[in-house]
């Protein structure tokens, strides 16, 4: 199966020696259509420049970003933001919902951009917010809701019509416990219902969702972390 | 101790027989905490003895355990009371770490990132029992499992933090004053494990 995305030795560099930084060096990294990929590591290890790349925001300096079928470092500008806009959804750490927009207003919107009929998009916009359990914000202006359920509108935002890549920027950053785990409950969601799901975070109860963490260090993938074999493994219960 | 209250908790939803205490006992705690028949009966004898506990014999000899207004007072306390955190804890990973300062900063960061991604695997194992947990409406064994999930996030913080503080001291200043801040800081893990 073809991967969603495929990083093959990428590598981004910023300036020009001696006074090069290397933001990212030589990854490489698949990642499949339902599959959820976390990518953990310190402060300036590279981890928002991965999400960059793979969203075709910057373009590699070295090496290949393949997003199903294109090669996003050779891309034309308007083929790229094609390819983004159909393919690509967004959750930052802020929700950045449109302020003046309600929920199913900014759901839609991605639709409208991409030149569906308003009505159209707001029909689908709803049917998808009512199909994630989102039915009674549907209505409400982003300071209506709380920052758990702004999120989960975001994660709406990003998946509607059918994009195949989440990519996901501390998405809980700025929830409590209980609504950090909503959100990624739906991230997860989307990635079993065949969605790829790339997910940057420095909290492991949020990268402990996904099906492989990547730990990267200096702009290098250091480490790779899978699911232990058999989730029954560590803590055994017997029921009553 | 908790499996004397435990049982005393078990209790206060109806009269149990001993065996049904034990298997109550694992099925709440996950089986994190194994419990032999032994335990039980002399945990019990000892409630018993102190009041908390009455026992009626039954025809065929089986003892049922019913909770006393005295045990019910005394778990009223017991949740009302805070666990005191052990002063001492006798923690293997900062003792490692400790001594894998002295070895050098290489040594640490090998002990920091293997223990990392062994913690991780651990909390990603938690996630899915708790994804399961929380299908199941089981919302005493999802909060367990959540405990499980802190301690571990907690060590891993821990564990970023020391990397970051090596990290820090190593581009402050220049290797041999870097050398000698970690030793420093060795002593001050060991002060404060």
């Amino acid at each position: 199966m073809m991967p969603v995305l495929s990083m093959e030795r990428a590598g981004c560099r910023y300036g020009s020696p001696p006074r090069q930084v290397v933001a990212l060096d030589d990854v490489s990294l698949t990642v499949q259509a339902g599959e959820m990929l976390a990518v953990m590591g310190p402060s300036g290890s590279g981890k928002s420049t991965l999400l960059l790349l793979a969203g075709g925001l910057t373009r590699p300096t070295s090496g290949r970003v393949v997003l199903a079928d294109s090669d996003l470092g050779t891309l034309g500008e308007t083929d790229l933001s094609l390819v983004l806009r159909r393919r690509v959804g967004f959750v930052f750490q802020n929700a950045s919902l449109l302020a003046a927009l309600t929920a199913a207003e900014n759901v839609s919107l991605p639709l409208e951009l991409d030149g569906m009929r308003p009505r159209s998009a707001m029909a689908a916009a709803r049917a998808l917010l009512s199909s994630l359990g989102l039915d009674e914000v549907a209505n409400r202006l982003p300071a209506q809701m709380s920052g758990g359920q702004q999120q989960r509108v975001a994660v709406a935002r990003a998946v509607i019509g059918g994009r195949s890549l989440i990519l996901a920027d501390e998405p809980t950053g700025a929830l409590d416990s209980l609504g950090g785990e909503s959100v990624m409950q739906l991230l997860r969601a989307q990635s079993d219902d065949g969605c790829a799901v790339v997910l940057v975070t420095h909290n492991i109860r949020q990268a402990a969702w996904a099906d492989r963490i990547l730990y990267l260090h200096d702009g290098r993938l250091v480490d790779e972390v899978h699911p232990p074999a058999g989730p029954e493994s560590l803590l055994s219960r017997e029921r009553v | 101790m908790s499996i004397r209250y435990s049982l005393l908790a078990i209790l206060d939803a109806g009269p149990r027989h001993g065996y049904a205490l034990k298997s109550e006992f694992e099925a709440a705690t996950g089986s994190v905490w194994p419990l032999n028949v032994g335990q039980v009966y002399s945990t019990l004898s000892r409630l018993e003895r102190d009041g908390l506990v009455l026992v009626a014999e039954e025809a065929d000899g089986q003892k049922m355990y019913r909770i006393s207004d005295a045990g019910r007072r005394e778990l009223r306390q017991w949740f009302g009371t805070p666990v005191v955190r052990e002063v001492v804890p006798r923690q293997e990973l900062a003792i490692k770490l400790v001594f894998a300062m002295r070895a050098g900063p290489e040594q640490v960061r090998d002990v920091v990132q293997h223990q990392l991604v062994a913690t991780m695997a651990s909390v990603q194992e938690f996630t899915k029992l708790k994804a399961a947990a929380e299908r199941d409406g089981d919302l005493a064994w999802l909060m367990m499992i959540d405990a499980f999930i802190f301690q571990a996030e907690a060590e891993a913080r821990w564990l970023e933090l020391c990397e970051a503080r090596l990290a820090r001291a190593r581009s402050q200043s220049g290797p041999a004053a870097a050398i000698a801040q970690e030793a420093g800081a060795a002593r001050d893990v060991e002060r404060t494990p």
